[in-house]
């Protein structure tokens, strides 16, 4: 049994220890917006947040996440209007799609810690959340749009 | 005259060993009807209670291979060099623990390591530490130990072979390596340092780990907190031997041993994991003081200090390296890859919760074992940063991968000559994980 808190509520799943964290989140409570990607931590499409930290969830035991706060894609704004989100559609970013949830939460982590990043420290961080159509100039360019939001700046400059 | 020497030289003999047998041996003491609650006051119970946590009782009775076992009820498997010890319970069950025995015993266990019955106890059990505590103090403990729910658990067989085996001998193990008593209070040194002292030395028994041992099994006089390895892991060195660019002062002691991280060297894992969050978060927060003021006293901060915004700068310059434009390394790809997300660092210093591991005393360290340990097992919630978790890479790591990774970090973020065999002891390592963490997610 593990027990952990899920964008707010509490959830306990009854799963062997070593189950994915990424399993119980879309098989388990049903939360799909989170993607399987490479299996091994090696994409970031399955990147959520443990503790407000990006945490890659398929490489993730689930007996590792216990007691913490989870947040995936589905929790970071009731309406799908977190800066980032925003940001993310004023841009375009998307493609096909697949990854952008895991690079959402990634950006949404970056910019905790870098709030205004450089184009380093965002191919840093970034780097292990990769993109098969190439959407990477428009990710970076809409991390920097909303952090110039945040900022209350009248161009993203 | 030959004979009379020998004669004189058996007489001495025997001599000296009825004497020994006297010095060593030990009455049982008289069992007694198991205390009931009400013998202690709540008040004492509560403060046994958190003299247990900080003296990690339940860590080493506590079965952990295999199946979890009772908290207390003993049978925790501890390898050492002369075969496998197992715990004894350390509940008041009356058959299988100690519900037999009085006030008196126990303190003759924790001062002398003498079991109730007489018989002499391997110094896995740490009574040449916890001699050093005050009658209160193991009153209080005893208060604790005696008023949990007794628990029927008989533990297994050691399986330390002949000639250790030998409960006799360590009545002369104990003549040459235990000092029996309290610890002298120094006057040279305040309060906190003395109060740091006692429960470093006595209660919390950090050289346990931390200082290497000799071929008999203690701790090695000559070499104080020089480091040692430990359950498959390292316990890095305390004293100024510690590797790490920027020094362990009072302030990273305490934010490590009270938090579980130390910003400036990384976070609380393996077995230094349970001593934080089982029982150092249980002290008050003073003697957590305390006992960073003492150990930032072992490895001599204050004269060391002064590097540290220079060997900083160094670090943090390291972290961003190879993790901007394109890459033909495969070994720093590896790294962006599947660590830079969570470890890469801009600015002066590291950002809380992005444990850098330029300044991490996983590289710095003689040996990678510590490192490997934290790449295949991760970093649980219950660990080190507690709300945060590191995933474990068992599955998406074969040792060819550890091995390159070790040996691009080791080469890129500290100054020190390369690890070398590294497959290998990754391999060494791995095996030594009993399951899998993480199911194969494919």
């Amino acid at each position: 049994m593990t027990t952990f808190r899920l964008n707010g509520r509490d959830v306990t799943v009854d799963v062997p220890d070593d189950t994915p964290l990424l399993w119980v989140i879309r098989d388990e409570v049903g939360l799909t917006g989170t993607k399987f990607g490479c299996g091994i931590g090696m994409c970031g499409a399955c990147t959520i947040h443990i503790g407000g930290r990006a945490t890659r969830s398929c490489v993730t035991p689930v007996s590792a996440a216990e007691g913490a706060d989870i947040t995936t894609i589905e929790g970071i704004d009731p309406e799908g209007n977190h800066p980032v989100q925003q940001a993310w559609r004023e841009i375009q970013v998307p493609q096909c799609g697949y990854c952008q949830s895991g690079q959402i939460m990634q950006a949404v982590s970056l910019l905790k810690d870098y709030p205004s990043p450089t184009d380093e420290e965002i191919d840093a961080v970034m780097a292990g959340s990769l993109c098969r159509c190439m959407t990477y100039v428009r990710i970076r360019e809409a991390i920097k749009k909303a952090a110039a939001n945040a900022r209350g700046d009248a161009s993203n400059g | 005259m030959i004979k009379r020497i020998a004669a004189a030289i058996v007489g001495i003999g025997v001599a000296g060993g009825v004497g020994f047998l006297a010095y060593a041996w030990y009455p049982a003491i008289a069992p007694v009807a198991p205390p009931p609650p009400s013998t202690f006051t709540a008040a004492q119970i509560e403060r046994g209670r958190v003299l247990a946590a900080g003296g990690y009782c339940a860590e080493c009775h506590t079965r952990t291979d295999g199946v979890r076992g009772v908290e207390l009820a003993g049978d925790y498997k501890m390898d050492t060099p002369f075969g496998a010890i197992f715990s004894s319970n350390i509940t008041p069950d009356p058959e299988t623990g100690i519900g037999h025995w009085s006030e008196a015993a126990f303190k003759r266990a924790m001062r002398k390591g003498i079991s109730r019955d007489g018989t002499q106890l391997f110094p896995a059990f740490p009574f040449d530490h916890f001699t050093h505590m005050t009658d209160q103090d193991i009153d209080d403990v005893y208060a604790f130990l005696m008023t949990r729910a007794p628990v029927h658990s008989v533990k297994r067989d050691n399986t330390v072979g002949f000639p250790f085996n030998i409960r006799l001998e360590q009545a002369g193990w104990k003549l040459l390596f235990l000092h029996e008593g309290p610890l002298k209070y120094n006057q040279q040194q305040d309060a906190a340092w003395n109060r740091g002292a006692y429960l470093a030395e006595g209660l919390s028994h950090c050289s346990a780990c931390h200082t290497p041992r000799n071929l008999m099994g203690a701790e090695k006089a000559s070499a104080p907190y020089d480091g040692a390895p430990v359950d498959n892991w390292i316990a890095p060195p305390l004293n100024e031997h510690n590797p790490t660019p920027v020094v362990w002062t009072e302030d990273e002691y305490f934010k490590y041993l009270r938090f579980g991280s130390a910003p400036l060297h990384g976070s609380a894992a393996g077995p230094m994991s349970p001593v934080v969050h089982g029982g150092l978060s249980e002290m008050p927060e003073a003697d957590v003081h305390a006992i960073a003021h003492y150990l930032a006293q072992i490895d001599h901060a204050s004269t060391r200090v002064s590097q540290d915004p220079k060997a900083l700068a160094w670090a943090m310059n390291a972290s961003m390296k190879d993790l901007v434009g394109p890459q033909v390394n495969p070994n720093a790809k590896l790294y962006a890859g599947a660590c830079a997300a969570c470890h890469a660092n801009a600015g002066p210093q590291p950002v809380e919760g992005r444990p850098d591991l330029a300044l991490n005393n996983a590289l710095w360290l003689d040996e990678p074992t510590n490192l490997f340990q934290v790449i295949l097992r991760g970093i649980g919630t219950t660990e080190g940063i507690s709300t945060v978790s590191m995933p474990s890479f068992y599955h998406s790591f074969s040792d060819a991968d550890l091995a390159r990774l070790a040996t691009y970090l080791r080469a890129t973020r500290t100054t020190l000559p390369p690890w070398t065999d590294l497959e290998k002891k990754a391999a060494d390592v791995r095996k030594t994980l009993p399951t899998p963490p993480v199911a194969s997610s494919h």
